[in-house]
C-alpha cells in the first residue's frame, strides 16, 4: 500500500483515477441496464416492428409478398415466428442467392439489429416459435453430451452424417454440416424445420434434449482428430482414396526404384 | 575353433539329419526376373503378414461379445451409453491400450492396401497374359484369394459393432434374404434368429480370425509354391525365351530386395496409420438397428457392389405370395456371380478362342493382345462407374451435384461406357502396334532437320537399338482359327453354331497390325 501511495501526487494519478471511475460507472450501468434490456416498452416494440417492416418491404417483399402473404416462388411468412426469421436471415440463408435447390448458409446480409427488427415484424403478423433466450440456451449446464449423441444418431445422423458433417438429399438438396453453427441457430432449426428438415417440436424432442444435442454437436466440433488427419469425417470413401493414392502410390514408387538397374 | 568351423559343424549336423543342403543349394540359386510390376503381389503378401501381426495384437483385448454393457471408459462423449461388449472393447483398444489406436489403424490401412495390391497384381497378371497355360490354376486361386479378401475385409469392418459396421451387416442380411426360397432361412441360420440377435459378432469373429486366415495361408502357400514350381513369367527381351528365366538369384540379390521391401511396406502402412485417421469408431457410436448415418459406405473394395445396389431400379415381383426382390438379387448376387465366374474362367475362354494350347512363360505387351486389353479396360470401366455411384452422396455434396443425376448418369454409364472403353482401347492398341512398326522400320525421330543440297528439308531418323527392335518384333501374331462351317464333302459340321461363334471371336481376336518382318527390313535397306 505504501508503495502505491508514494505515487499519489504523481501527475498521471488524477487522470488515471478518472478513467477508473468512468469505467466503474459505465460497467455498473451496463450490468444494471442489461437486466432491463429485455423488458421492451410497447413503444420501443412498435418502433422495432415498423423498422422491420421497412427492411422487409425493401429486401424480402419481392418474393414473399408485400404483406408476407407469400406468392408462387416463396412461402407465406405469417405464423413462421421470430425463430424462423432469426435462423434464415441470421445464417445468411435469406435473402436467397439462387433459387435452384435450397437456401445455403453464407455471410449474413443483415446485421443483428436488422435481423431482430425483421424477426419482430414477422412475429407481429401471427404467433409462432420465438427466438430462444440466452437463459434457455445454457447447454453447458443443462445438457448431457452422451444423451445428446444418442439423440443425434437417432434423429439427425441419417441426414447430417454421424459426425454432423452433412449429407446428400434428393434432387441436389442436402443436409448442411452442423459444425460451426451458433447454438441459437441449431435450436431454431430444430424448432422451425427449415428447408427439407422436419420440425422437432418440444414433444418430440424436449427443450432439455435439444440442449443435449447442441452440447454433443459442440463437443464433436471441439474434439481433436484423435487418429490423425480426419479425412473429412465422411467414412470409408476418402479412406479408400488415400489407400490407393498415397498408400499404393508410395509402394509402387518404391517398387519402381527397387527394380531399377544399377547404372 | 573358428566361427566358420563351428557354423559348419552345426550345418553339417542339420544336413546329416534332414538332407537340406542339396535342396538349399538348388533353391538359393533360383532365379527371379526383375520388374516393378512383379512386386505388386509382394505388396499384397507383406500386407497380409502385417495384418496377421497387427490382428493378433488386437485379439488380446477385443471381446467378441454382444453382451450389453454400460460404457465407463476414457471417451467422455459416450460415457454411460449402453453398447455391446465388442464395441466397448474396441473403444478400450483405441483409447486405453498403449499403442492400441495405432495398431487398429495399421490393421485397417493394411487391409485397404492389401486389397488394393491384390487388384493391382491381378491387373498386371491379366494385361500381360500371365494367366495362360500352365498358370490357369494359379489364376483361379488368385480369384479365390480376391474373393476371400473381400469377405474377410467386410467381416473385419463389421466386428467393432459401431453404427457403420452394423449398417453393413444389415445390408448383407438384406442380400442374403433376397435369395429366392431359401433366403429367409439362410438369414435365420446366419443370425440365429431375427436380425441382429446376439450371435453374429462371435460368429463372424471366429470366421475372421481363424477360418478365413487359415484358408488364406493355405491358398497363399499353394499360390507361391506354384510360382516357384512353374517359375516366374518374364517380359520379352533379348536372351529371354520360353525355356529360361533371366533375373537375379534368390540369394543374395532377390532376398535382400524382397526382405527390404517388406520393411518398406510395413513402414508405409505405419506412416499412414500414424498420420491419417481410419474408421474413427468412437464418432459413429454403438450400433442399434434404429439408427443410420448419412453417407454410410463400405470399404473401397465393396464400393462397386454398393454402387450397383444403389443404381438398381426398384423392381419386385410376387409369386404365390412370395416376394422376389430383383433390385437386390440382380446387383447383389447375380451380377457379381457372373463377373467372378467369368473372371475365374477367363484363361479357358481365351484359349478356346485362340486355340492356343501351348505353354507361355514370356509375357505379352498389352498392346499386342488388343482384345484382351480392351476387355480389361471394359471391366475396369464397369467397376469405376459402379464405384463412383457407390460414393454418389459424397460426390453430390462435394461437387454441388444432384444425387439423382449421378444415379441416372451411372445407370446409363454402366451400360454405355464399358463397350465404348472396349472399342477405344482396341483402337489404341492397334495404333500403338502401328507406331511400333513405324519405329522399327524408320527409327526414332531425332528432331534434327537437315537441308539437302536440293533445298529439301528432311528430319533425321535414328535407327533404334537392336534390343529395342527385338522387343518390338519378338511377339508372335497368331492367325485366326480356320473353322469352316462345312467339311470337305460339303456336309454341315457338328456344332456349326458353336464353331461360327468361335470363328468370329477368333477373327476379332487376331486383328493386328502386321509386325515388321525380315523381308520388310531388307526392303527398306535397299532404298
Amino acid at each position: 500500500m505504501k508503495r502505491i501511495s508514494r505515487f499519489r501526487r504523481h501527475k498521471a494519478a488524477a487522470p488515471l483515477l478518472l478513467i477508473f471511475a468512468l469505467l466503474g460507472i459505465g460497467g455498473t450501468f451496463s450490468v444494471a441496464s442489461a437486466t432491463t434490456a429485455n423488458e421492451m416498452s410497447a413503444v420501443e416494440r412498435s418502433t422495432l416492428i415498423e423498422e422491420g417492416r421497412q427492411i422487409f418491404l425493401k429486401g424480402c417483399s419481392s418474393c414473399h409478398g408485400l404483406n408476407a402473404e407469400g406468392v408462387s416462388v416463396a412461402p407465406s411468412l405469417i405464423g413462421v415466428g421470430a425463430a424462423s426469421v432469426d435462423f434464415q436471415v441470421g445464417t445468411g440463408r435469406m435473402p436467397m442467392a439462387d433459387m435452384s435447390t435450397q437456401a445455403m448458409r453464407k455471410a449474413p446480409v443483415y446485421n443483428d439489429e436488422e435481423v431482430a427488427a425483421l424477426a419482430a415484424y414477422v412475429a407481429s403478423l401471427a404467433p409462432g416459435p420465438e427466438i430462444p433466450g440466452m437463459e434457455l440456451l445454457n447447454f453447458e449446464r443443462d445438457g448431457s453430451t452422451a444423451e445428446g449423441g444418442e439423440l443425434f444418431r437417432n434423429n439427425c445422423a441419417m441426414c447430417h452424417n454421424f459426425a454432423g458433417q452433412g449429407g446428400a438429399l434428393t434432387q441436389g438438396k442436402y443436409a448442411p454440416t452442423v459444425m460451426g453453427v451458433l447454438p441459437k441457430h441449431i435450436y431454431e432449426a430444430m424448432v422451425t424445420g427449415p428447408q427439407a428438415m422436419p420440425v422437432f417440436n418440444d414433444k418430440t424432442i424436449t427443450p432439455e434434449e435439444k440442449l443435449s444435442i447442441i452440447k454433443w454437436i459442440k463437443s464433436a466440433e471441439a474434439e481433436p482428430n484423435l487418429g490423425g488427419a480426419s479425412l473429412g469425417r465422411v467414412g470409408p470413401v476418402t479412406e479408400g482414396l488415400l489407400a490407393w493414392t498415397l498408400g499404393l502410390g508410395l509402394l509402387i514408387g518404391v517398387a519402381v526404384w527397387l527394380a531399377t538397374k544399377a547404372k | 575353433m573358428t566361427v566358420e568351423a563351428k557354423l559348419g559343424q552345426v550345418a553339417n549336423y542339420v544336413d546329416e539329419r534332414t538332407g537340406a543342403a542339396a535342396f538349399l543349394k538348388k533353391s538359393l540359386k533360383k532365379v527371379f526376373p526383375d520388374h516393378w510390376s512383379f512386386l505388386l503381389g509382394e505388396v499384397a503378401l507383406y500386407s497380409f503378414v502385417i495384418l496377421l501381426l497387427s490382428g493378433t495384437f488386437l485379439t488380446f483385448w477385443f471381446d467378441p461379445s454382444m453382451r450389453e454393457v454400460v460404457y465407463e471408459g476414457a471417451y467422455q462423449p459416450l460415457e454411460g451409453v449402453k453398447m455391446s461388449a465388442a464395441y466397448a472393447s474396441a473403444l478400450h483398444i483405441s483409447f486405453e491400450v498403449r499403442g492400441g489406436l495405432l495398431m487398429r489403424q495399421i490393421h485397417h490401412w493394411a487391409a485397404l492396401i492389401f486389397m488394393a495390391a491384390i487388384v493391382a497384381h491381378l491387373l498386371r497378371v491379366f494385361f500381360t497374359g500371365a494367366f495362360r497355360k500352365p498358370r490357369e490354376g494359379n489364376w483361379i486361386i488368385g480369384v479365390g484369394l480376391l474373393t476371400l479378401g473381400i469377405v474377410e475385409g467386410f467381416l473385419g469392418y463389421s466386428l467393432p459393432d459401431d453404427l457403420l459396421s452394423g449398417t453393413g451387416i444389415r445390408i448383407a442380411e438384406a442380400i442374403i434374404q433376397a435369395i429366392p426360397v431359401v433366403g429367409s432361412y439362410l438369414s435365420y441360420f446366419a443370425f440365429g434368429g431375427v436380425f441382429p440377435g446376439e450371435l453374429f459378432i462371435p460368429r463372424i469373429y471366429i470366421v475372421h480370425v481363424l477360418l478365413l486366415p487359415g484358408a488364406f495361408l493355405a491358398l497363399i502357400t499353394v499360390h507361391l509354391m506354384l510360382v516357384w514350381y512353374q517359375k516366374h513369367t518374364q517380359y520379352p527381351g533379348p536372351g529371354r525365351t520360353e525355356k529360361n528365366v533371366v533375373g537375379y538369384q534368390l540369394m543374395p540379390m532377390y532376398m535382400a530386395k524382397a526382405g527390404g521391401f517388406f520393411f518398406i511396406v510395413f513402414g508405409v502402412t505405419a506412416f499412414l496409420a500414424a498420420v491419417a485417421s481410419i474408421n474413427p469408431i468412437w464418432l459413429y457410436g454403438p450400433y442399434t438397428p434404429a439408427q443410420i448415418s448419412a453417407g454410410s459406405q463400405p470399404d473401397w473394395y465393396m464400393g462397386w457392389l454398393d454402387g450397383l445396389v444403389r443404381m438398381a431400379p426398384p423392381i419386385e415381383t410376387y409369386f404365390f405370395g412370395y416376394t422376389v426382390s430383383w433390385n437386390i438379387l440382380i446387383p447383389g448376387l447375380i451380377i457379381p456371380g457372373i463377373l467372378f465366374t467369368g473372371m475365374a474362367l477367363y484363361p479357358f475362354i481365351e484359349s478356346w478362342i485362340t486355340g492356343d494350347k501351348r505353354e507361355h512363360h514370356l509375357l505379352d505387351r498389352p498392346r499386342n493382345a488388343p482384345n484382351r486389353t480392351a476387355l480389361g479396360a471394359m471391366s475396369l470401366t464397369f467397376m469405376m462407374v459402379t464405384l463412383i455411384n457407390g460414393g454418389n452422396d459424397l460426390i453430390a455434396t462435394h461437387f454441388d451435384l444432384s444425387i439423382n443425376q449421378i444415379m441416372w448418369g451411372t445407370r446409363f454409364g454402366v451400360l454405355i461406357l464399358p463397350p465404348l472403353a472396349f472399342i477405344i482401347t482396341k483402337r489404341l492398341c492397334l495404333s500403338l502396334q502401328r507406331a511400333d512398326r513405324e519405329l522399327v522400320l524408320h527409327g526414332r525421330e531425332t528432331g534434327r532437320l537437315l537441308r539437302m543440297p536440293s533445298g529439301e528439308f528432311v528430319e533425321v531418323h535414328e535407327p533404334i537399338s537392336p534390343e529395342k527392335a527385338f522387343i518390338l518384333t519378338s511377339h508372335e501374331q497368331m492367325p485366326a482359327l480356320d473353322l469352316p462351317a462345312v467339311d470337305a464333302r460339303g456336309v454341315k459340321r457338328a456344332g456349326a453354331l458353336k464353331n461360327k461363334l468361335r470363328a468370329r471371336l477368333s477373327k476379332a481376336n487376331a486383328e493386328a497390325v502386321p509386325k515388321v518382318s525380315v523381308e520388310d527390313l531388307k526392303e527398306i535397306e535397299n532404298h
